[in-house]
């Protein structure tokens, strides 16, 4: 069966700047792939793309495609994005406290959604809403509804948005950053009704994120994006034990873990470049303790690991040792 | 521990809202009867999550904002109760390192310029090599004098932040969230930054920080908060916690190891209102080791061989 979401050799340009180069993911039902990266890797960009929204922000598809169960995106105009985006293909957002709109009841803005895309009438709308409020366990769900966005703390809202994100019965959720805004404990609850979302009925997750905490606890597969391009794209477990990439290895290496020694934690030296002044060859190879010659020079392309992963660096075989 | 650097006793903020023609204004403790030593030359993490009143702490004892009770201490000289005169005497003496490197940096300002500030304010004179040497102390080309805050990174920003502190050699900093916006590689430059700094100048600081990972690893002592009080202080990073918070704080962060998933037990419910607190322990409608005696009284932090916790039930 193919994948119920397939990105092939997707690039993405915002005028002239290519921002995505040539980006191959694909995710199937039940399963979580997460997206990390530094700020400016590409994370959310790739987000967008998959919600239809990137002419909001003045980008367009320079090639390839998006499939989704069998039908590509790029394919679709703006009526078509917009059945999906909502519907089938539900958003949650980075930052609750901007992704409702303040002025209107709790519960209307979950209600638009189930009876636009399901068609539902005010009153079915209603009832789906407090029982999918039911669901995430969102206390008083009937007097929350009457609620503003004000009133409620950002945990609270961000499990609005995913109610939001939920109402038009998606097969695909994509969630930028959810739980960044969060406090840890809240980020817990959030990660917890996530995950249990994909695992009980079976959706897929596209769970963009920074933190390589969540994607250990989280994810099946995590693709690690740099400066606009695929870096590796692996099973958690593999990456996580024996990185390939020396990209995937240090942001690895930069969160504390228990027991580690003091002056052990690494930092990546440098940034990621503007899209203008991305350098030739490996795009990390200024920031890579590893790099040689051919790493300046030629672009290494995507290669399979042998435990069915790609890796995208000159030197993987002698780094994963 | 060493020699007492800071000592904090009995620190308590109230704020007091609204109040109008018709509402009765409302009091809100943001910091209950803090008590607090750091030593010279140690890092004290003090930990929690948004509204336990971390961040009004670092402000009171800095005294960016004056302490309802309390007494403040900064090696041997008492902060709290000095008139402004001398309160600007004894600032050279502190510093903040501040959580967002976008906006506490002035926009108008070149590097130069801000780094000369604090020299400025306190009627020193400042030379060009001054300013390259606190460049170099931060590991930035001495050409970033010239340049303006929007022409660098969030990481160069936040070591010009980190600069500017340490102009005047101070002794004490206070570090409020240094890192939290910042992404992981460059908050992991950016402690190793500190801890070089640390080395070199024999400073001491007090780390405000939401992340208890990262405050284990970097902190010699950490305080633990909620909705305004020390519930716990662990006397080193590696102690197991006792109190169910800190607990509970720890579960929640997800180490960045598949091997190490579990079931996540997220605590229920949610911070309660600080204007609205219940009786007894802050913390007790959200936990699950709570006994009868927790929701009528407020246990007392009891310390053992350095290792304090507040809680009738502790772990």
């Amino acid at each position: 069966m193919s994948p119920l979401l397939s990105i092939e050799r997707l690039s993405v340009a915002i005028g002239g700047v290519t921002l995505l180069d040539d980006i191959s993911l694909s995710l199937d039902r039940g399963q979580i792939l997460g997206l990390v990266g530094e700020s400016g890797s590409g994370k959310s960009l790739t987000a967008l793309t998959v919600t239809g929204l990137l002419p909001l922000i003045g980008g367009r598809i320079a090639s390839g495609r998006i499939l989704f169960d069998g039908t590509d995106l790029a394919s679709l105009g703006p009526a078509g994005l917009r059945k999906l985006r909502g519907g089938r293909i539900g958003f949650v957002m980075q930052n609750p406290m901007t992704a409702l709109d303040p002025v209107q009841r709790i519960g209307e803005q979950i209600d638009v959604v189930s009876r636009l895309h399901l068609g539902l009438s005010g009153e079915a709308a209603r009832a789906r809403t407090l029982d999918l409020m039911g669901q995430l366990r969102i206390p008083e769900a009937a007097a929350v509804a009457e609620a503003y966005p004000h009133q409620l703390s950002g945990g609270m809202k961000q499990r609005i948005v995913i109610a939001m994100a939920l109402a038009g019965e998606p097969d695909l959720i994509v969630a930028d950053e959810p739980t960044t805004a969060l406090d840890v404990t809240v980020q817990a609850q959030i990660i917890q009704i996530l995950t249990g979302l994909v695992r009980e009925r079976g959706l897929a997750l596209l769970l963009i994120t920074h933190d390589m905490g969540v994607v250990a606890q989280a994810c099946d597969r995590v693709a690690v994006l740099y400066a606009g391009r695929v870096a590796e794209e692996r099973a958690v477990d593999p990456l996580f034990e024996r990185p390939a990439h020396p990209y995937a290895a240090a942001l690895i290496g930069c969160i504390p873990r228990e027991g580690m020694a003091e002056g052990s934690l690494k930092g990546i030296a440098g940034s990621v470049p503007p899209a203008t002044q991305f350098p030739p060859g490996c795009r990390f190879h200024p920031r890579c303790p590893h790099a040689v010659d051919i790493c300046r020079t030629e672009r290494p392309l995507l290669r399979e690991t042998p435990d069915g992963g790609l890796v995208a660096c000159h030197l993987a075989e002698r780094i994963a040792g | 521990m060493s020699e007492p650097l800071l000592v904090v006793k009995g620190l308590t903020k109230r704020f007091m809202t609204g109040g109008g023609w018709f509402a009765r204004p409302r009091s809100m403790t943001a910091v209950r009867s803090v008590n607090l030593t750091v030593g010279r030359g140690e890092v004290v993490g003090v930990v929690g999550e948004s509204g336990c009143g971390k961040s009004t702490l670092a402000r009171l004892i800095l005294r960016l904002i004056e302490p309802t009770e309390g007494d403040i201490t900064l090696g041997g000289t008492r902060l709290s109760g000095i008139g402004q005169a001398e309160l600007r005497r004894e600032r050279r003496r502190m510093a903040m390192v501040f959580q967002d490197p976008y906006s506490s940096l002035d926009p108008r300002y070149t590097i130069a310029e801000t780094l000369a500030e604090p020299f400025r304010v306190h009627g020193l004179p400042v030379t060009q090599q001054a300013i390259s040497g606190m460049l170099e102390a931060v590991s930035l080309p001495a050409s970033a004098a010239l340049r303006y805050p929007h022409q660098m990174s969030g990481g160069q920003r936040q070591r010009i932040g980190i600069a500017r502190a340490l102009a005047l050699r101070p002794e004490f900093v206070v570090l409020d969230e240094p890192t939290a916006s910042l992404d992981v590689s460059i908050q992991a430059q950016i402690i190793e930054l500190l801890a070089a700094l640390r080395e070199g100048f024999g400073l001491t600081y007090l780390f405000i920080s939401h992340d208890l990972g990262l405050v284990r690893y970097f902190c010699d002592r950490i305080v633990v908060m909620y909705l305004g009080a020390v519930v716990e202080v662990l006397p080193d990073a590696r102690a197991v916690p006792r109190h169910p918070y800190t607990r509970a704080l720890m579960d929640s962060s997800f180490a960045p190891d598949p091997k190490a998933r579990r079931e996540i037990a997220p605590l229920s419910g949610e911070i309660p209102s600080p204007f609205n607190l219940p009786p007894g322990c802050a913390f007790a409608g959200r936990c699950s080791r709570a006994v009868e005696a927790c929701r009528s009284a407020s246990p007392p932090l009891t310390e053992e061989g350095g290792h304090a916790v507040a809680c009738f039930n502790p772990l």
